[in-house]
């Protein structure tokens, strides 16, 4: 491979990296709280407010049910008003963040909803409110589940973010596709998968690591 | 001894005459419906300041519900729910929170965070109460003491036994220093040998620290271990209450009876099958005896008195809350009325109760 090429991958390498950190970033901050409204506003949740958990169940599901490449186009207002631009790492951004946040809502939203009702039942019979249920009971009890959710949502954006090069967000998707898939230089596509596959590998062992370090539900793991 | 005799004889007195300040809890005729079923039905309870109340039922009696009804979780439809001597009918949601923190729980299922070391996890009513970290550290190490892990303060409730984990239990529960100490079936998960540990346990604080507590059960077993009183709980009503050795001698209501099933001696199948009414040759009688009683030379001393001799066909002493209490099977020849009717007022002088179930048929 020629330096230029090493060169090539190397930004395509960062620019993946840097978008799906930030719609990651985007996504578990604003994802994660609405996972949460999801759960209490639900029936016999603690925050029972059925109309507002339709509303927002019925975005979450709007937005997911719609293809990313279409969402990629469709958001282009948005991104333009949001970053000035509709091209480039800036702009794949957005939809990224879009497509990823009721993602994510879903997947906090199962993570807090395997939390032991006895504990909340606990927590208010100790006479705790609603703020603590959620940030001494929900939160922490839900973490595991909220850190290997998390790294699910990484490796979904990696994969998403293959796509966003048709707004000329560069990256290794877009690179797969324009030099391998587009020009057939195949020995370009091999790598970069191979790059790719040691990226999503790595973002597990992490994800997995944390998740085992907040899970202190087996005795194993307590003792670590 | 004195003090069990006592709270015996205190107990006997109508339950009204107990006013506002000596019970921490009084809950007067409510009434909480779900739907078409009536899940308390004119509930009136109190627990008196420093006692050991059980209150016991099958499931589905509505011990969880009226559980959730005394610290506010629930609104009862109707009737009056009185902590420490006020009322929390009405009462809005963050006094109602205040309230809760007055009602330590012990849960069945432990319920510990499993996030949280076990300092933590004691130390979360204080930090809910709002306690600087130096109280509620200084706090957590004295129950620690208290309930004999201060060596697993830093550990996860996952690598504790079940015994340990309800230990832990009822160091929370003791945290906020409540009004009542609620243990909601909380031996009910546990072998025998860890459920007599924890039993002792809330014994030993009822006593050291004077705290009233109000132990919810479906075991018979737990009553009799440390409940001073009973009530008996069964589709939403209060059947019966009062003192523990009372009920276990002599249950009234049919509920009660067959809780203790099998912790009371009953008369052997082949006999009760040939019972029939009335006085006979071979008649049978059920004498409860209960505390000094169980101690006279019962039998000799009715020969001696009516010149009427009984024999001992079944039963047993068993002892309830240190308190001797026995239930005792006589068959006696009762075809001289005369001398029959005078052994049974002997017997009614010396038993707290005296039953003829009959006599054997066949036999004459």
């Amino acid at each position: 491979m020629s330096p230029a090429m090493i060169e090539l991958l190397w930004r395509s390498f960062v620019e993946t990296v840097v978008m799906t950190a930030a719609a990651g970033f985007v996504s578990l901050s604003l994802g994660l709280p609405l996972g949460l409204l999801l759960v209490m506003t639900d029936r016999n949740g603690i925050f029972e407010r059925m109309w507002l958990n339709r509303s927002i169940g019925a975005v979450v599901n709007a937005v997911r049910s719609v293809p990313f490449i279409i969402l990629l186009v469709a958001a282009i207002p948005l991104t333009r008003w949001i970053v000035g631009t509709s091209i480039g790492v800036a702009a794949a951004i957005v939809p990224l963040s879009l497509a990823a946040i009721p993602y994510y809502a879903r997947i906090a939203e199962l993570s807090f909803r395997e939390v032991d009702q006895g504990l909340i039942e606990a927590a208010r019979a100790m006479g705790g409110n609603r703020w603590t249920i959620v940030s001494e009971v929900l939160i922490p009890e839900a973490l595991p589940g909220l850190a290997s959710g998390f790294t699910v949502t990484l490796v979904t954006l990696i994969g998403a973010s293959a796509m966003a090069g048709a707004v000329g967000s560069g990256g290794l998707g877009d690179l797969a596709i324009r030099y391998g898939y587009q020009r057939f230089e195949t020995n370009v596509m091999i790598v970069v998968v191979l790059v790719l596959i040691a990226l999503v590998s790595a973002l597990q062992w992490v994800g997995d690591m944390v998740a085992a370090r907040f899970d202190k539900r087996s005795r194993a793991n307590a003792e670590s | 001894m004195n003090a069990l005799t006592s709270s015996f004889d205190k107990s006997t007195l109508d339950p009204s005459s107990d006013r506002g300040a000596r019970s921490v809890i009084r809950l007067t005729d409510v009434t909480k419906r779900f739907g078409a079923t009536i899940a308390l039905d004119r509930v009136s309870l109190s627990i008196r300041r420093g006692e050991i109340l059980g209150l016991i039922g099958r499931s589905g009696a509505g011990k969880s519900t009226l559980i959730r009804c005394l610290n506010g979780l629930e609104r009862a439809d109707s009737g009056d729910v009185e902590v420490e001597g006020r009322s929390i009918i009405g009462l809005g949601e963050r006094e109602l929170q205040s309230l809760r923190r007055r009602i330590g729980i012990v849960f069945q299922h432990f319920n510990l965070m499993s996030a949280k070391t076990v300092a933590e996890n004691i130390a979360l009513p204080l930090k809910i109460e709002g306690q600087p970290r130096v109280v509620r550290r200084a706090r957590v190490a004295e129950l620690l003491d208290l309930i004999g892990l201060a060596d697993k303060a830093g550990a996860y409730p996952a690598q504790l036994s079940g015994g340990q984990k309800q230990r832990v239990g009822i160091a929370r529960a003791l945290a906020a220093r409540p009004a009542l100490l609620l243990s909601d079936e909380a031996t009910s998960a546990l072998d025998p040998e860890t459920t007599d540990a924890i039993l002792e346990l809330l014994r030993d604080i009822n006593r050291n620290l004077d705290l009233t507590i109000l132990l919810v059960t479906h075991e018979m077993s737990v009553v009799r271990a440390i409940a001073d009183r009973v009530a008996v709980l069964d589709g939403g009503r209060i059947v019966e209450q009062g003192p523990t050795c009372r009920i276990f001698a002599s249950p009234g209501a049919a509920t009660t009876r067959s809780l203790l099933r099998a912790y009371r001696p009953t008369l052997p199948d082949e006999l009760s099958a040939r019972l029939v009414a009335g006085w006979g040759e071979r008649t049978l009688l059920k004498v409860v005896v209960i505390g000094d009683q169980t101690r006279a030379p019962l039998l000799a001393d009715l020969a001696l008195a009516t010149g009427s001799r009984a024999a001992l066909l079944h039963g047993g002493v068993d002892r309830v809350r240190g308190e001797a209490v026995g239930a005792l099977f006589l068959e006696a020849d009762g075809r001289d009325h005369a001398q029959f009717s005078a052994a049974l007022d002997f017997l009614r002088q010396h038993a707290s109760e005296v039953e003829v179930l009959g006599h054997v048929a066949g036999d004459d």
